[in-house]
């Protein structure tokens, strides 16, 4: 009963906020368009937030992604205008995405191998990282953002009605959960944030399963850098700003311990469209971005002391 | 509660009458008594679960007896905590050390009980240091107060402790296996700072695996064990063998359904290995055969399966599985070539406890059964459900998190792993410590359904009955090598246990 409860806490969080919302401003809210606004701005954060999913449940924790959304998006944009020139074509487009994409997963790796060649703790290695990528980033264009007006596809195209982007939110959500809970790796990355010692005792290869979850988390902050630029057709080297709170936030809101062990990909959407919704429903509301810091850091803090407490009753009950 | 009423003048600094204490339906000291005089070492010798540190802990305030009470000064005591016993002058130094290391030798000393300085909230550094030369020099200790604790050896850390100890006006010292991490000289070091404590009227009780070290200091020596103090008695009366023969106890426990095998082939050759913690190990294994391994805590057995199984890094030595020499570097390695090590430290090296139970059982077995990429989770549901018809295992079903589970059945989990993978060699460390009787037998039988398949058991084990009714060799280590590689027909449990806790080079 207990666990049920906890289990269905986001989902209803999230409903409740949506109802609030539709009863409050049923002309606005609540419909297709806004709704299919409010995943297309979700698509980002909550694709980055699905590779941190695979960070936070191996106990691990990546400060670095919203540099590296930062880096990837110079990259790519550097790429496609170094080769192609103002007006690059779709296969320089291409190979731009393809080289942004790489650097994600690279970043990513190198903060793995931080983390378990040179046995930094996570927190330490992406703070350094993180750091890192915001100065290429930043030093690559002298701070200067990089404008590449044709690369509109990911931002602004759509596919059956559907933005482009929503479509691969939805297929990286199905991946990550298939990854998680239908692999070898998916089970070995829950073993290692259950019991890292245990895991490595059955004969899991903790190093190379940890390289592998930054990794993929570092990927995924490369499609979501490549979504980023396509939406303003221009990279920003300080891009993504804070988008790692964000991105926490919304993974730890949909039950996952940031000790390990712990998490789902459906409670990370969850987290991910709750934050959104809100942002959304306070701007219909008039309620400015500085006051909606306030609402989202009490539902962050709320959601967490719930979890904290629900995990506390549970081990006394053991 | 603190019960005091007068008593009859007693010739003894402490008493603890008639201790009892069970942990849930385990019974870990029965009806102790233990009566220490004024001004003297007095030794606590037993074999591993025997009782000894569960008694000195209850001295010293962090368990308090089911029945039974402590006598000090002539009062009836009963502590809430250790902070309580140290109040009536109580101490105990710990294996593990408590020591700050960052802090120098008189802030350890004087650590919460700092003298006040001049001004309010500071305290003297001046007088710290000069407190704790005086309290050295009294002692007969000679060290720097003002050094780092992180830089001293594990013996002038044991001084440190007793200061520490006495400075918070301890009469009684317990020390529980001070010479544990100590060579032969560091060793001296301690049996001294012993004597010379007992000569400025402290009251010691020293615990130690070291016999010889017990006789050599001590005025009285009492025996435990199973929770019972066999023996008390002055110590020069006692020869090493007689202490021997009151810890292991006459009667032999002998029902352990040991099967009648054939011993096969040979699977398992060991020759030279040695890594940071043994040396030099060799021995064989064959196909149908449980051999022991028995020592005391300490003495390099855990050591002795992690090498094996990639656990540790060998330094040198080989391994040979059926002919074959094999490189075992992590535990991956060690599964490739059917070896299963299953771990003494459940909750730590074995469960993930808050996930479902048929992880921890599957897990090292995933890529054998066909699902080295993709998981089949139906199937593992199922192999998982016939494992633990096999083993007799009791859970709430696959999904219920391991944690859920009693000790007994996590260990089956464990085992089930072996089972799955249909390992050929079975490193079982510890596998029945802290179960209960029935879950003890179901394991003995699993073992002998195992060796009549074939299979070649390595099984250490710190019950010496269990040894002796189960295995069919047994190996004893003592400091991480190699002291004995018996028959177990041929043998006694004294012959093993002297073997274990012998020094015989200092004899």
């Amino acid at each position: 009963m207990n666990k049920l409860f906890r289990e269905l806490l986001p989902f209803g969080s999230l409903i409740l906020v949506i109802a609030i919302l539709s009863l409050w401003q049923p002309e606005s809210f609540l419909t297709l368009d806004n709704f299919l606004n409010v995943l297309r701005r979700s698509s980002v954060y909550g694709i980055i937030a699905l590779g941190m999913t695979f960070v936070i449940i191996s106990g691990g924790i990546d400060l670095s992604v919203g540099s590296l959304l930062a880096l990837c998006g110079m990259l790519a944009a550097g790429v496609m205008i170094g080769i192609g020139g103002q007006e690059p074509s779709s296969g320089v487009m291409i190979l731009g995405t393809a080289i942004g994409l790489l650097a994600g997963a690279v970043g990513g790796a190198l903060s793995g191998a931080l983390i378990t060649k040179l046995k930094l703790q996570p927190f330490i290695a992406t703070l350094g990282t993180m750091s890192l990528y915001r100065g290429i980033a930043l030093v690559m264009y002298d701070g200067q953002p990089i404008n590449v007006a044709s690369y509109r596809y990911l931002g602004e195209g759509s596919l059956l009605g559907i933005p482009v982007s929503v479509v691969l939110f939805v297929v990286v959500t199905v991946m990550s959960g298939a990854i998680l809970h239908f692999t070898r790796f998916g089970r070995h990355v829950y073993a290692i944030g259950s019991n890292v010692q245990a895991a490595y005792h059955a004969g899991v290869k903790v190093d190379r399963s940890l390289i592998g979850v930054y990794l993929l988390g570092g990927l995924l902050t490369g499609l979501g850098a490549m979504i980023a630029m396509s939406r303003t057709v221009s990279a920003q080297p300080t891009a993504g700003v804070g988008a790692e709170l964000d991105v926490i936030a919304a993974v730890v809101i949909g039950g996952a311990s940031l000790s390990g062990g712990r998490g789902t990909v459906t409670g990370t959407i969850v987290g991910s469209l709750l934050i959104s919704f809100l942002r959304n429903g306070c701007t219909l509301m008039g309620i400015s971005t500085n006051a909606q810091l306030i609402v989202i850091g009490v539902v962050i803090v709320f959601a967490v002391a719930l979890d904290q407490f629900t995990r506390r009753k549970a081990s006394d009950a053991a | 509660m603190n019960l005091s009423f007068p008593m009859e003048s007693s010739q003894f600094v402490i008493e603890m009458r008639g201790i009892c204490k069970s942990f849930g339906s385990v019974k870990a000291l029965e009806d102790v008594t233990l009566q220490v005089p004024q001004g003297t070492v007095h030794g606590l010798v037993g074999a591993n679960g025997a009782g000894k540190s569960t008694l000195m802990k209850i001295l010293a305030g962090l368990h308090r007896p089911d029945s039974g009470e402590i006598v000090r000064k002539g009062k009836i005591c009963s502590w809430k905590n250790p902070s309580e016993a140290i109040a009536s002058g109580v101490a105990m130094i710990y294996q593990e050390l408590s020591l700050a290391p960052d802090l120098t030798v008189a802030e350890n000393v004087w650590l919460g009980i700092e003298p006040s300085g001049r001004v309010c909230g500071t305290y003297s550094k001046k007088r710290m240091l000069e407190d704790t030369l005086a309290l050295a020099e009294k002692h007969g200790f000679n060290l720097d107060p003002d050094q780092k604790v992180e830089n001293l050896p594990a013996s002038v850390c044991q001084i440190v402790e007793a200061l520490k100890a006495i400075a918070r006006n301890a009469e009684i010292l317990v020390m529980d296996e001070p010479t544990s991490s100590c060579g032969e000289k560091e060793v001296a070091i301690i049996l001294e700072m012993v004597r010379r404590l007992r000569g400025a009227g402290t009251t010691i009780i020293y615990i130690s695996h070291r016999l010889e070290e017990v006789v050599e200091v001590a005025e009285n020596i009492t025996v435990l064990r199973d929770g019972r103090a066999v023996h008390t008695g002055p110590a020069k009366d006692l020869k090493i063998v007689d202490i021997v023969t009151h810890m292991v106890g006459r009667d032999v426990q002998h029902y352990f359904p040991k099967r009648e095998v054939e011993i096969g082939s040979r699977v398992l050759r060991v020759s030279g290995l040695s890594s940071s913690s043994v040396r030099d190990i060799g021995f064989d294994l064959r196909r149908g055969e449980i051999v022991g391994v028995a020592g005391l805590v300490g003495a390099g057995r855990t050591e002795l399966a992690r090498v094996l199984c990639g656990l540790d890094e060998a330094i040198c030595g080989s391994v040979e599985l059926e002919g074959k020499e094999v490189m075992i570097e992590n535990p991956a390695d060690a599964l490739s070539c059917g070896i299963m090590y299953v771990t003494e430290d459940r909750k730590r090296t074995g469960l993930f406890l808050d996930c479902p139970a048929l992880w921890s059982m599957t897990l090292p077995c995933l890529a054998q059964l066909g699902m080295k990429y993709i998981l089949k989770l139906d199937r593992e549901n199922e192999i998982a459900e016939e494992t633990a018809g096999k083993l007799s295992l009791k859970w709430l079903g696959p999904q219920a998190p391991a944690n859920s589970l009693s000790g007994g059945n996590q260990q089956k989990l464990l085992l089930g792993r072996a089972l799955i993978a249909q390992s050929l060699i079975w490193v079982l460390d510890e596998p029945t410590r802290g179960i209960d009787i029935a879950a003890k037998v179901d394991i003995y039988e699993l073992i002998g359904r195992m060796v009549e398949k074939g299979k070649a058991i390595l099984m250490i084990s710190s019950e010496l009955p269990e040894l002796f009714g189960i295995a069919d060799r047994i190996l004893v280590m003592r400091r991480g090598r190699l002291v004995g590689n018996l028959v177990t027909s041929q043998t006694t449990q004294e012959a093993v246990m002297h073997l274990a806790a012998v020094d015989q080079e200092r004899k």
